[in-house]
């Protein structure tokens, strides 16, 4: 299935699959709100796949838990509703600081269509003034990893109260500190009042309208942006602020929305531009010339083969995503060299075939694939990695760069290349 | 429905995928969403193995319930074998899967292979993970040895002397993802070794079906993990007469009682009664002056029923531990626990609720927890030493080093484990009495952190909110001599005061009050 629209290779392939679920989201959705509390509605596996990939121990008392479906639930739907119901009266009970409290589906849960949202509903009355309950899926036979945020933030979007106020919305989960300097730059720049979204408290949700400018930070979140133009935002087209170059259009794309000129956000960036580009040079020295391949997982492969590339010179094998939406991606997707080869999808057997026979320097995989290729002399880097640094902006971007120079400068650095694994 | 935050066992069919992982040229075929993948990791990053588990997911979307998973369950089967050449094929779901009751097992059997099919029926919504690991292993040795079975010819374990050769056994149970297997299964079978014992068949870490099919090559099975090969034992020996050991050979007592259990039931004599108490440094470790201070001390067991229950029989009898709690989340080894419990005169504490462990741990106030990962992390937010002894799996339980728990070299690994961090406690000790030396006023970073520190002060608050509790009041004095009381048993000295005053009806606590109370209580 090759088609070849205009100068990049679009693939799709389908097969067995090694991609997280939405309900990871949540792994970095809970940090971002600390007063929301994440409920999966699901199974024993639901609960164990999160606690493995967030390190639940080191929490006292986690703002995330699944309730867990048992046979008795599966029996008749009514029971289930009611089950629902006292689990999260016990947990609101024990809880009282939840202020925001996420219903989340998951594969069983929407097998058997419990309706989550009627739960909320019927919730939201009991608890009113008290706790907001929305619903949301995360489940893996509709989500893939990052795009429950996509999910999450969706289910907000109602509970945002209109204004006509004219302002910019940075839309999907940035590091506090990665926000605080886009607010700045923007500040520096003539724009002054921006707001994030989802916010830092679930309770202080932006207010949206016709003058909402809205800007956004992360590739996976195409349902919301809908939702939003839904509600008369405008929505702003540019590519992701991964790198030197995307930052700096994707600044200049929100500059231009609000008519200031192209000359004004150069004088503020240039210095930053500048310094960046000096931090890059260490990180470009080692990948330079050295052959990519990206398989799927966090959505962000688009636009990281796009840095890698343009800002470190390095050669694209291959681009995994796990789903494409061209009209979202299409910034990006025009900012890629010739020829790049972009699949849509996943057979995982296939897809390892091809990075084994195009033996590449460097592998953007999954946890459950690092090792493995690293086994058999491949260099990695685990996507998960990216959801979790601060990654985006200008002032990012060398280490962004650094977190794909490591491995290849520890792989020079350490002697044994062969080894016997246990 | 249960609210879950965190928990001490996984779904079934991961119980599916340690047994599959652990061994040679099997696959495993399981119908499920990609979401299930998150598994993988547990092997290749918990467990560093350098290989993918043997698993094809089948990765069914909400678009396929429409039309026919089946058809992808069958698709995913014929890639699964032309590709990986299994001689076993291991056919399952997980929870979704169940839900859409496309029974991959039976279309697998349908394909026509020539390669035995094991069919995995794991209810995911009432079982867990040794559950799985258990059931899998079973049908596996089932499928491959019930051919085998002939109503009137039993495994004499004495035969291996009419064969005119060593005795052998099978070592049963050792796994990916359980605790320190690995090291146990070399420590097991250098003791059975120097005894004149061979191994046959170890399973299923590191054996393929053909060994399977050879389990009965052996006299006896040692069953080394209950939670794990229990069920198969059982099998084998109303199958084909297989007498199976259940003594652990975890603890010097335990690992006698073992070499003896496996002489009794070869018929084999032991020639080295004596010698066996020198093989390990712990009793005399233990009996040393040096371990004087152990006497006594007050230890919180939570973990796996295995290693749950050796643990607590080491630290009363070969520790001189007082044992002040014990539980399990193994539902499946209450009975032994409870049992156990029994002995020691306590409670046996069986659940599923890291909330409540922590909660009797706090409540028991002992001076040392073994315990799993999640207990190393109460432990660590009430100020108290840990050692981990038993599963779920952390990065920190598959050591670069030889680390067994089981024979010999577990005994003395097991001294190192549970002391050194008392040790460091005991430190801990000495530089809250030298605090005001000048070398310390800069506040001594102690293993501890900032914790215990933190926990004195919740102490101080607690005081202070308390000290009207049943109107009983301490006293400038009273407080003055608590705080000389060392931190690690500060909180039980200071409920027991206030329930000694309570009884005798003394409104005010001073220090006398104080010292009456230890006498009271001895």
């Amino acid at each position: 299935m090759i088609s070849l629209m205009s100068k990049v290779e679009f693939n799709k392939e389908t097969g067995p699959r090694e991609v997280f679920c939405g309900l990871t989201s949540i792994v970095w959705l809970h940090r971002r709100m600390p007063d929301a509390f994440f409920l999966v509605v699901g199974s024993r596996t639901c609960a164990h796949l999160i606690q493995s990939a967030a390190g639940v121990m080191i929490f006292a008392e986690p703002r995330f838990g699944t309730a867990i479906l048992e046979e008795k639930d599966l029996a008749g739907l009514a029971d289930a509703h009611e089950e629902l119901d006292r689990v999260v009266n016990d947990l609101i009970e024990r809880r009282p600081e939840i202020k925001t409290l996420f219903l989340v589906g998951s594969c069983p849960s929407e097998v058997i269509k419990l309706d989550l949202a009627t739960v909320a509903e019927k919730l939201n009355k009991r608890f009113l003034g008290q706790v907001k309950f929305v619903n949301y899926s995360g489940s893996g036979i509709e989500t893939t990893f990052t795009q429950g945020e996509d999910g999450a933030l969706k289910a907000l979007v109602p509970l945002m109260e209109s204004s006509d106020e004219k302002k910019l919305l940075l839309v999907g989960t940035l590091a506090n500190n990665v926000e605080d300097r886009f607010k700045k730059i923007f500040r520096n720049i003539g724009i002054s009042n921006v707001e994030s979204f989802p916010p830092r408290q679930s309770t202080e949700l932006p207010k949206i309208g016709k003058n909402t400018k809205v800007l956004l930070t992360q590739p996976y979140l195409s349902d919301t942006l809908r939702d939003l133009k839904h509600r008369g935002c405008e929505i702003i087209s540019a590519p992701f602020p991964l790198g030197i170059e995307g930052s700096t259009k994707w600044l200049l794309a929100a500059a231009k929305t609000f008519n200031i000129s192209e000359l004004k956000v150069h004088e503020i960036i240039a210095p930053l531009i500048s310094r960046a580009k000096l931090a890059l040079e260490s990180h470009k020295n080692i990948l330079k010339g050295k052959r990519l391949f990206l398989l799927p997982e966090s959505q962000l492969e688009i636009s990281l083969a796009r840095f890698l590339h343009n800002e470190c010179e390095m050669d694209l094998i291959e681009v995994g995503t796990p789903y494409l939406n061209r009209d979202l991606m299409k910034e990006e997707i025009n900012l890629l060299p010739d020829n790049t080869k972009i699949v849509e999808g996943q057979h995982v057997e296939k897809q390892l075939d091809r990075v084994r026979e195009s033996s590449p320097d460097l592998v953007v995989c999954g946890m459950g694939l690092a090792n493995p290729l690293e086994a058999e002399g491949i260099s990695t880097k685990w996507s998960i990695e990216m959801v979790f640094s601060p990654i985006h902006g200008i002032d990012q971007a060398a280490d962004l760069a650094g977190l794909f120079s490591k491995p290849l400068k520890r792989n020079q650095i350490l002697t044994s290349k062969t080894l016997v694994t246990h | 429905m249960e609210l879950t935050l965190w928990t001490y066992e996984g779904p079934p069919h991961v119980g599916a995928m340690r047994i599959a992982s652990s061994m040679k040229d099997i696959h495993y075929v399981l119908h499920a969403p990609q979401g299930d993948t998150y598994a993988d990791l547990l092997f290749t990053m918990i467990e560093r193995r350098g290989k993918r588990p043997p698993v094809t997911y089948t990765t069914f979307q909400a678009r396929d319930l429409g039309g026919d998973t089946a058809e992808l369950v069958k698709k995913n089967i014929k890639e699964a074998v032309a590709r990986f050449k299994p001689k076993t094929l291991l056919v399952g779901e997980s929870c979704t899967a169940e839900l859409i009751q496309d029974q991959p097992g039976a279309l697998a059997k349908g394909m026509g292979f020539d390669i035995p099919i094991v069919n995995l029926e794991l209810p995911a919504y009432s079982k867990k993970e040794n559950w799985g690991a258990s059931e899998t292993f079973y049908q596996l040795i089932r499928t491959l040895l019930k051919e085998k079975i002939s109503p009137d010819e039993k495994i004499n374990p004495q035969r291996w002397k009419e064969l005119g050769r060593r005795p052998k056994v099978n070592i049963l149970g050792p796994s990916l993802l359980g605790f320190r297997c690995r090291d146990d299964v070399i420590e097991i079978q250098r003791i059975l070794s120097e005894q004149g014992i061979d191994t046959n068949v170890v399973a299923p870490l590191g054996a393929s079906p053909d060994d399977i099919e050879r389990l009965i090559d052996a006299e006896i099975n040692i069953c080394l993990y209950q939670e794990i090969a229990e069920t198969s034992c059982d099998w084998l020996k109303r199958n084909f007469g297989m007498e199976y050991t259940t003594t652990i050979p975890i603890g010097i007592k335990n690992t006698i009682n073992f070499i003896k259990e496996v002489h009794n039931k070869l018929d084999l004599p032991l020639s080295n009664k004596e010698e066996l108490e020198h093989k390990s440094k712990l009793p005399w470790y233990s009996k040393s002056v040096d371990s004087n201070y152990l006497t006594g001390k007050r230890v919180f067991i939570f973990g796996d029923g295995t290693h749950a229950i050796a643990a607590a029989k080491i630290a009363k009898e070969e520790l001189g531990f007082e044992v002040v709690g014990l539980g399990t989340y193994s539902r499946e080894m209450a009975r032994q626990v409870r049992a156990t419990a029994k002995e020691m005169n306590i409670e046996a504490l069986i659940t599923n609720n890291y909330l409540e462990v922590e909660d009797t741990m706090k409540r028991t106030s002992p001076e040392l927890v073994l315990g799993t990962q999640m207990e190393r992390h109460s432990a660590k937010r009430l100020g108290i030493p840990c050692s981990v002894i038993s599963t779920p799996m952390h990065v920190q339980d598959v050591p670069a080093r030889y680390s067994p728990q089981m024979g010999w070299e577990g005994a003395n690994v097991i001294f190192d484990d549970w002391v050194h961090p008392l040790m460091m406690g005991l430190e801990e000790h000495l530089i809250d009495m030298f605090k005001h030396d000048f070398e310390f006023v800069d506040g001594h970073q102690s293993h501890l952190g900032h914790t215990a520190t933190k926990v004195k002060t919740d102490i101080n608050s607690e005081e202070k909110e308390n000290q009207h509790k049943g109107g009983i009041i301490w006293t400038e004095s009273g407080r003055a001599e608590l705080t000389k009381v060392p931190f690690f048993v500060r909180g039980k000295v200071k409920t027991n005061t206030e329930k000694y005053a309570m009884s005798k009806g003394i409104p005010e606590i001073s220090d006398e009050t104080l010292y009456d109370a230890k006498a009271f209580f001895g």
